[in-house]
Formats: structure tokens, C-alpha cells, sequence
């Protein structure tokens, strides 16, 4: 006897191979939504939002692509995660882990539809990952103790970064202010104090990496312009009338004469605030909320700089950088840590004017200025920039280094086929199969670039044959080339954890044998 | 039916408005329950053991889960049946009682009612039937306790204890990284036992989850770990010996529940009112650092000046941490809790040898790690992985692991896995059967052949021939005498589950019986289902 109804209305199940089916068709059509942008010679992608304007994003960023994907398949949102991860941790190959991910499955449907287990698939995946891993450990070149090499190092991964980037006309230049901006961090992380402020005008050419610290606000009307060894105030309060903030508290008066007097004693409340802050003995004030015209006015007349409204990131950084305090209470003006920097003054950046900070306290800051031709160039510029960054900022902490260029594939594939070889039963299958995943990475970059895939990857694995071999594809020329020669180098880690996280997401999705969908909550007509 | 006639021939209405209600009667409302329970044992029967499949769940707001734990399936699947509901609260309740063996529970539930069905089919009263069960569940009680083992291990000798846990993790996704695993569920656990009393209480382990990093960067924290970060950006990262002060209080001014006001009428009450409040946020932060607090945890926000009063005056804080949290920091640090700042004294502060933020990726992510406290006791267990889903799951596993390792100081017997125990029970339940007169027999050499379906489904998940294996595996433990042959779901080359070091905890097997007859017997009971028709 069937049962009619287990689940609730519009719950739907999927079992066995039709939901394998389901899940290898929905990570598969992900991975090549997103393989035509892999490599130097990879296409943008045009992501138009459903929100208010319709506004338009071109990218080729695999996590920013994936995340403005509407997706309702199970299986497709597992890779949109992975994305997403390799982008908080490492910042990039977000697109080459969903990529691979992609490979491995596709390579896995064929398994199955040969009949053999999806946990035969797994268990041979696993011991290829290690293996492939292993055999990339061994390759991997560090450089850490030569200075010297070390930013060589540096600036040649940043190039192949930004290759696959917008900026690639540009790449030196950018590669050179990234790399600048990282060393500057001095091995830490913290890509805070990496400014960077888009500019529409110009071009890609003009923009620039300023030691100072840039603030994208106006100067109060009457205050002087440029200030020599300031003093800094960095607060965050209220400048307005002080509400009373005991509760229930209110005014109550009883003749016109009364409101004038509390209002007066308002006036001169602000008067004694103002004056306090200006006995810090300061000569700039900068303050995240609103300053109001009294108060603004007040601070011209004593010759103080006062910069309101400067949002949340901007006092973090002003502070961190002029290494003074957040200030929210002025009664102590003798223990408060004033910033201090060499010079302000109000800059000239195509039409608009900002404040431009120099000679801070902490060296470790600085701000990248980009200039572009449109907001959406600058957009793109912005992320391809911070994928530069973020990628230098790991290789400082972890600095192995591997060739690139479809390099690094075609070892781990070498290994990973030695092993297949020598692993008896089935797994060896799967073994293989992942090798082939792997080549699947040079054959797509080559594809991109229009290139004859087929002869060229035939060529690289000939060439990988010989011991040491450090051929890859030249998409530039168009000919397997030595990547030491020609330049191109990326970071062990991001290599690493694309191949972790796209083995483990490929598992995830092959353990599956079953979906359910529960019914999707009713959202409330609001009209 | 529904319909009855008074003395006077007037009919009245027993069941309202029936037309718009079904209603399924006798064998066959007993055929349609039996129906729905198999199909919900049917959806798990796949996720069983160490090769067990997987299941994808979308949950109404889209969001994915990917699991094979049977308690977490059953409980996102959104299921309507009423039946099939009682199957989801037997796994829960194995689940809050047990904590593993969620999915066996309801295979074998599934495999008692599809036995019954064929008894029902050849007309034996479902009461004896379930009569025939309860005889047979006692039976195969009492052969568990007769089979166990006991388990030798202590504090120092925590070996035995990991290869359990590496067991109940081995039939989860996260079995790249089980003995890891293992180890810190152990750990954890002993951390937080009382050996004496043989107890542990699991509220005292704290799961946190962060996403990236890898699994293996999981790690065991004797502390505590809270996603939050210091008040102000430029506080202090590291404090070291820090007396800590736990407040619920917020650090604003008083807000009294009475309905009041004040009113403010001359330059000089505004003045003073202004003064008052000064004083006040001085006060509070006085009062902290008077009784020598180094570091402030407080349940609600801080207004911006109060924040920066802290800052001034050196004391580092942390805001919006929330009540489990709290108390948590309060156990580790051997603080207590204080709701008004005017009951701060140095005994309430808590102690930690070592609280430092630690940044995360190239986000902006900060956790808040509390070390070195004055009571060890609570420890966390701090997860890191490729994914959500993957941290969610790794922490249903842990949960598993958890709960094993803590049964076993509860009651060190165990049984041996891979459904040796389900089949040792089977052939002495058979051979109990036959002592038994009456329609009873029919029902307990049923519970017999149902007790087959866990190993039964174990190997034809591990791809072996079900029934070629299970034959087999039965033939050997009856000519060796010699329960502890499973199903080889490895492909290790053994079937003895010794060797393997595959097992389980006693009262888990015997609490998944228990269970399993309840459900079953309350299902068979049923003979009338009225259930409101669609419209």
C-alpha cells in the first residue's frame, strides 16, 4: 500500500540516482557558468541585480560572480560556499576551486554510470588529494630568507594574479603598488590599514599608493587648509546639544524667558565641550558623527581643524595610523593620546577635493588611489586589487611558492597517475579519474585563451615527463614555455586549499544519495 | 458509522462535520501506518554504517544540509504524517537520551513493522503481536547484558576510549580527520567528567564554529571561546592574569522600570542633571576597576562614552556577550555573575590565566579566547572547515562522539558494532522462540528476523551480497560461539569486530530495542486514524 502523503504539500524528494543526477547536473552547469573566466585570457562576466536601478557589475571574480547567482539547486549552492571560503581565507582561485570541483564531479558521473560505488569514487579522491598534495609539498620553493628573492617572489605571483584581472594591461604597475602596500604591513594580515579609494576620471595609469592616509572629506568652511605637525583629536560624539540621557527626563518651562535661558545654557553647554576639546591643544578634530554649524563655527575660531561625519572604517584607520585614541569623554585632556602626523592638507584628486594625511605615526599605512574611466572599471579594479593583496598578504605568512600557468596542475596529475598505477582494485579508477580532473585546469586555460588545448596540454605532459621540468602554458604566446623564465608564480596556499576544499566539496556532493526539498516558507503578502 | 439513531429515530452526529474528514479503519488504517513508518525507516536504511550515503536537505529558507545523522534528517524533513512523526520523535528521543544510534533506531522500528504487516496478513491480532515483540525485546535485553563486555580504561589510559569515538565518527563525512576527532571529543569529555561520580555533564563542552581554515585546524581550547571582539578597537589584545567582571548590567544610566519624570525647568537643574550623568558613567567605571577588574564582560551594550571611559582608564571589555555564553565564562572563570554594579566585590571577579583576540582569514573576523581559567572545567571545542554545512555536520558529529565517549564513563559495558550485537540477539531470540507456545512464537521469531535488518542494510550499504554476508556472518558466530562477528564494512579482510576495535556502548543497543518495541507496539495499537480531508 503506497503512502500518499509523508511530507508536507509542495515538499518534494528526490532518491538514488535521480538525485545524484540532480546534484551532478546542478555543480556541473555552476562550474562552467564560471570556467570561461579562468586564466589570463578568461572572459567578464555581466551581472545585472533585481534590486532598485537595475545596477550592472562586470567582473570575472569567481566568489563575486557565484554570490550574485540565484540558485535553487542543493548541490550548486555547496560549490557556491566553497567560493565564497577560498575568498575569505585566501582572497583568490575562487574560481579555480569551483572549477576543479566541477572537474572532479563530472569525472565522477562517468564512474557511476560505470557502476562503480560513489564511496569507491570518495576513498580514491581522498588518497589522491594527499598524494597530490604530497607531491606539490616537494616542488614547492621557499625564499623566505632572501629579501631579495622573497619580493621578487612577491611581485611575480601579484603579476599572475592581476593577469587574470582587469588591470592585466597594467599589471606591473598595480603588481608594484600591491606589493609595496603589503610590505609596508610588515607580515601582518590585517588588511586594514590598506586603504583604497576609487576615483572615477583618468586612467588606470594614474592611479597611485600614498604612504598617508587619505580621508574622503571636505575641510569646514573657514578652517585653515594645511596644518604642519598637527595634532590630532580622534572622537566619536555627539556634537550636537548633549541629550540628557537619564531617562525620562524633559523640559518643562513656563514662560518664553525660560526657553531662552535653557537655551542659552544649551549653547553654552556646547561652548564649554568645544572648549575643552580645543584644551587638548590641538590643531585638528575629527569627529565620527556630525559636527553641527555652532560648533563648527567655534572650532574656526580658535583655528582647529574639524573634519565631521568621517565613517566608522575611516576613525578605526585614522586612529590606528596617527596612533592616537578614540575620545568620547574630553574631561582629561592630559591623558588623552592625541595622533599626530607631519602635515595635512586638502588634495586635488580630478574634480573632488580630500584630506590627505602625511608623515603618520605608523608607517605600516598607506592608501591606494585608483583612478578608472568608470565606476564599474573601478569596481573591478577594486576587487582584482584586493585579491592581489589578500594573496600577497598569505604569501607573507606562508611563503612557498609554486610555478603557475597550469604548472602546479600537471605535477599533482604526474604523481596522482604513478599512484593510480600502483593502487590496485577500483579506486584506481577514481584515481585516474582525478588525475584527469586536474589536466582538466590546462586544458580550460588554454581553451580560453583560443587556443589548440588538445596539442598544448599533450605537449605540457610530454614536457612534465622529463625530471624537473618547468613547463606550463604561455597563454601569451600560445606554446608550453618555462614558467621560471617567463615569471609566473602562485602561492603554495592558495593552491593548496583549491585543492582541498574542491576535493572535499566534490565528496560532499557524491555522498549524497537523497534530496529533500522542504516546502519553501510562504512568504506574507505585504499588500 | 458515525452516524447514530436515538430511541425516537432522530439520528445525531458522533464525529462533526465527517464528510470533511477521512478515516481509515481497522486493517487497513493499520496497513497505511505500517506503510508511512517504512517509508520513513526506508529514507535512512541508506545512511546506515560506515558507507552510509548522505541525504541533502533544503530547508523552507533554502538553506542546504548535507548529513547522515539520522536524528538531523528526520528533523529537518518537514514531515506531515502523523505516523511518520512518531518515527521522528523516536530518533529524537534516542538522540537526547543516547545521543548515537538515531538512524539504527528507526531501521529497526522500520523492520518490526514490516514484520508485523505479514503477521497482521495472516490474520494474528495486532495485540499479540506486539505482546510477541515486548516477550522478544526482553529477551534480546537480557542476551545484551549477557554478551557485554566490560571496558577497561581510565584517565590516564584514554586509548581505548578514542578508538570508540573513532568508531561512531567513522559513518561521518568527517572520517579524513576521526582520529583528530577522536581525540578531542575524549579529551573534552574527561575534561569536563567526574570520574567519582561517574557523570558528565555535556553543557560544560561548548561547540563553536567558525568557517575557513581547514578540519584538521580543529582544535580543543581549555576555555573559552567567544565570537565577539573588544569593545573598542584599540583596547588591549592580550590580558594576561585577567581578573574578569561579568556583568548584566549595562553600563548606561539607569533606566528605572517605574513610569517617571523629570523635569527640567531652570539653567541650573539642567546643569546639575548634566553633572549627574557624568558622575554616573564615572561611577561605574570606578566601581569596576575599584574592586581590581582587568577585564569587563557585560550582557548588554555600553554607550559611546562609557566605552571610552574603559578604554581611558585601562580597562578592556567586551559587550553584547550573550546568557549561555555568560554563564559558560563564569563557570571556566569561577567568576560570579553581578547584576548591579553595586554588589561588585573582588571574590565575584572570575580568574583566566590568558585572554587574547585572535583574527581570522583576510576578513575582519575576531574571536575572543578566554585560557588558562581558574576551573578547567569548561572546556570548547573550536571548529574550523571548508564550509558551513561542514561545520554544521562536524559538530552533529562531535555531538556523537560526545555522547558516546560519555556513556562510557557512565557505564563502561559495550557491545561489539557492526551488527554482531543485532545478530547474536537474533539467534537467541530464534532460539528462544520455540519455547514459547501459542501465536506469541510467530511474533518473537519475527522480532528475530527484524533484528537482521540492521546488519542486513550495514552490508548492502558497504556494497557486500546482504544476505550471502549476513548468512554467513550468522553461520560463523553460532559455530565459533563467538558473538562478536559483524558485518566487514571496511573491506579490513576480518569480520571479528574485536580486531577491528568496532563498538558500541551497551545501554545505546539496549536503549535502540526498548525504543524501537515502544514505537512499534504504540503504532500497531492504532486502529482508527480520522484525519481532516483536503479542501
Amino acid at each position: 500500500m503506497a503512502v500518499e502523503r509523508l511530507f508536507k504539500d509542495e515538499a518534494t524528494e528526490e532518491k538514488g540516482e535521480r538525485a545524484r543526477m540532480a546534484s551532478f547536473v546542478g555543480a556541473v552547469a555552476i562550474a562552467d557558468l564560471v570556467k570561461t573566466t579562468l586564466g589570463p585570457k578568461g572572459m567578464d562576466k555581466i551581472l545585472q541585480s533585481t534590486g532598485r536601478g537595475h545596477s550592472v557589475t562586470v567582473t570575472n571574480d569567481g566568489a563575486t560572480i557565484l554570490k550574485s547567482l540565484h540558485i535553487d539547486n542543493a548541490a550548486a549552492k555547496v560549490l557556491v560556499d566553497i567560493s565564497k571560503v577560498q575568498d575569505d581565507e585566501v582572497g583568490d582561485g575562487t574560481t579555480s576551486v569551483v572549477v576543479l570541483a566541477g572537474e572532479l564531479l563530472r569525472e565522477a558521473e562517468k564512474l557511476v554510470n560505470a557502476k562503480i560505488h560513489p564511496m569507491t569514487i570518495i576513498s580514491g579522491y581522498r588518497m589522491a588529494a594527499e598524494c597530490a598534495r604530497n607531491a606539490l609539498l616537494e616542488k614547492v620553493v621557499d625564499n623566505k630568507l632572501d629579501a631579495e628573492k622573497f619580493k621578487t617572489d612577491l611581485m611575480k605571483i601579484a603579476m599572475t594574479t592581476l593577469s587574470s584581472k582587469i588591470l592585466s594591461q597594467d599589471k606591473e604597475h598595480f603588481a608594484k603598488l600591491a606589493v609595496d602596500a603589503v610590505m609596508r604591513l610588515k607580515g601582518s594580515t590585517n588588511l586594514e590599514s590598506i586603504q583604497i579609494i576609487k576615483k572615477p576620471g583618468g586612467s588606470l595609469k594614474d592611479s597611485f599608493l600614498d604612504e598617508g592616509f587619505i580621508l574622503d572629506k571636505k575641510i569646514g568652511v573657514g578652517q585653515p587648509k594645511r596644518i604642519e605637525n598637527a595634532k590630532i583629536l580622534v572622537a566619536n560624539t555627539a556634537m550636537d546639544t548633549d541629550k540628557v540621557k537619564i531617562y525620562g527626563a524633559r523640559v518643562r518651562v513656563d514662560s518664553m524667558a525660560k526657553v531662552a535661558e535653557i537655551e542659552v545654557a544649551e549653547k553654552e553647554k556646547m561652548r564649554e565641550k568645544v572648549q575643552k576639546i580645543i584644551n587638548h591643544g590641538i590643531n585638528c578634530f575629527v569627529n565620527r558623527q556630525l559636527i553641527y554649524n555652532f560648533p563648527e563655527e567655534l572650532f574656526a575660531d580658535a583655528g582647529v581643524l574639524a573634519i565631521e561625519h568621517a565613517d566608522f572604517d575611516g576613525i578605526e584607520r585614522l586612529a590606528l595610523v596617527t596612533g592616537g585614541e578614540i575620545a568620547s569623554t574630553f574631561d582629561n585632556p592630559e591623558s588623552v593620546k592625541l595622533g599626530h602626523c607631519k602635515l595635512i592638507e586638502e588634495i586635488m584628486i580630478g574634480e573632488d577635493r580630500l584630506i590627505h594625511f602625511s608623515g603618520v605615526e605608523m608607517g605600516q599605512a598607506c592608501t591606494i588611489v585608483l583612478r578608472g574611466a568608470s565606476p564599474h572599471m573601478l569596481d573591478e579594479a577594486e576587487r582584482s586589487l584586493h585579491d592581489a593583496l589578500c594573496v600577497l598578504s598569505q604569501t607573507v605568512i606562508d611563503s612557498r611558492v609554486l610555478f603557475g600557468g597550469g604548472w602546479p596542475e600537471m605535477v599533482m596529475a604526474k604523481a596522482v597517475d604513478e599512484l593510480a598505477r600502483k593502487t590496485p582494485g577500483k579506486r584506481s579508477h577514481a584515481i585516474e579519474a582525478f588525475s584527469r580532473a586536474l589536466v582538466a585546469i590546462p586544458t580550460i586555460i588554454a581553451d580560453n585563451a583560443g587556443l589548440d588545448s588538445a596539442e598544448l596540454v599533450a605537449q605540457l605532459r610530454a614536457e612534465h615527463h622529463k625530471e624537473e621540468s618547468n613547463a606550463g602554458i604561455d597563454v601569451i604566446s600560445g606554446s608550453v614555455g618555462d614558467m621560471a623564465d617567463l615569471g609566473i608564480s602562485e602561492a603554495f596556499k592558495v593552491k593548496q586549499a583549491v585543492l582541498l576544499s574542491a576535493t572535499e566539496a566534490a565528496e560532499m556532493i557524491l555522498r549524497v544519495d537523497e534530496i529533500i526539498t522542504c516546502a519553501p516558507r510562504r512568504r506574507e503578502d505585504r499588500m | 458509522m458515525a452516524l447514530a439513531f436515538d430511541e425516537f429515530g432522530r439520528p445525531f452526529i458522533i464525529l462533526r462535520e465527517q464528510e470533511q474528514k477521512s478515516r481509515l479503519r481497522g486493517l487497513d488504517a493499520q496497513k497505511a501506518n505500517i506503510a508511512s513508518g517504512k517509508a520513513v525507516s526506508r529514507i535512512l536504511q541508506t545512511s546506515l554504517g560506515p558507507k552510509g550515503m548522505d541525504k541533502m536537505l533544503q530547508s523552507p529558507d533554502g538553506d542546504v544540509t548535507i548529513t547522515n545523522d539520522g536524528a538531523t534528517i528526520l528533523e529537518q524533513m518537514d514531515v506531515d504524517n502523523q505516523i511518520a512523526k512518531l518515527m521522528v520523535e523516536l530518533s529524537r528521543s534516542q538522540d537526547y537520551e543516547i545521543g548515537d544510534g538515531t538512524t539504527g533506531v528507526v531501521v529497526m522500528a522500520g523492520a518490526l513493522l514490516e514484520h508485523a504487516e505479514k503477521l497482521l496478513e495472516r490474520g494474528i491480532h495486532p495485540i499479540r503481536i506486539s505482546e510477541g515483540y515486548e516477550t522478544a525485546s526482553r529477551i534480546a535485553f537480557e542476551h545484551l547484558e549477557h554478551i557485554a563486555h566490560k571496558f577497561e580504561f581510565s584517565a590516564s589510559d584514554i586509548e581505548p576510549l578514542i578508538q570508540t569515538c573513532m568508531t561512531t565518527l567513522s559513518s561521518k563525512i568527517v572520517n579524513r580527520c576521526k582520529r583528530s576527532l577522536a581525540e578531542i571529543a575524549v579529551k573534552a569529555v574527561l575534561a569536563v567528567a567526574d570520574l567519582e561520580r561517574k557523570d558528565v555533564n555535556l553543557d560544560l563542552i561548548k561547540v563553536e564554529g567558525k568557517v575557513g581554515g581547514k578540519l584538521e585546524d580543529t582544535e580543543l581550547i581549555y576555555g573559552i571561546v567567544v565570537d565577539k571582539d573588544m569593545s573598542h578597537p584599540q583596547m588591549p589584545k592580550q590580558i594576561e592574569d585577567a581578573k574578569i567582571a561579568i556583568l548584566t548590567c549595562p553600563f548606561e544610566p539607569p533606566k528605572p522600570k517605574t513610569k517617571h519624570k523629570v523635569d527640567i525647568d531652570t539653567v541650573e537643574k539642567f546643569q546639575t542633571l548634566r553633572q549627574q550623568e557624568q558622575k554616573y558613567f564615572d561611577d561605574m567605571v570606578q566601581k569596576c576597576k575599584d574592586v581590581g577588574a582587568t577585564l569587563v564582560i557585560c550582557q548588554w551594550g555600553f554607550d559611546d562614552e562609557a566605552n571610552h571611559l574603559l578604554m581611558h582608564r585601562n580597562l578592556p571589555a567586551v559587550r553584547w556577550v550573550g546568557g549561555v555564553e555568560l554563564e559558560l565564562i563564569a563557570i571556566a572563570t569561577g567568576g560570579r555573575i553581578v547584576p548591579r554594579f553595586q554588589e561588585l566585590t573582588p571574590e565575584k571577579l572570575g580568574r583566566a590565566g590568558l585572554v587574547r583576540e585572535k583574527a581570522f582569514g583576510t576578513t575582519k573576523d575576531r574571536m575572543i579566547y578566554i585560557e588558562h581559567c581558574a576551573n578547567s572545567r569548561a572546556v570548547t571545542i573550536f571548529i574550523r572547515g571548508g564550509n558551513k554545512m561542514m561545520i554544521e555536520e562536524t559538530k552533529r558529529s562531535l555531538h556523537d562522539a560526545l555522547c558516546v565517549a560519555r556513556n562510557l564513563i557512565r557505564n563502561n559495558s559495550i557491545v561489539y558494532g557492526g551488527g554482531s550485537a543485532e545478530i547474536s540477539c537474533s539467534i537467541a531470540v530464534e532460539a528462544a522462540a520455540d519455547k514459547y507456545p501459542g501465536v506469541e512464537q510467530y511474533a518473537i521469531r519475527a522480532f528475530a528476523d527484524a533484528l537482521d535488518a540492521v546488519p542486513m542494510a550495514l552490508a548492502e550499504n558497504s556494497g557486500l551480497q546482504p544476505i550471502e554476508t549476513l548468512s554467513a556472518v550468522k553461520s560463523q558466530q553460532i559455530k565459533e560461539n563467538n558473538s562478536c562477528f559483524g558485518i566487514d564494512c571496511n573491506d579490513v579482510g576480518t569480520n571479528d569486530m574485536r580486531e577491528q576495535n568496532v563498538f558500541e556502548t551497551l545501554i545505546g543497543k539496549q536503549q535502540q530495542l526498548l525504543l524501537a518495541t515502544q514505537v512499534v507496539k504504540m503504532i500497531l495499537k492504532i486502529d482508527d486514524v480520522i484525519s481532516p480531508s483536503e479542501y
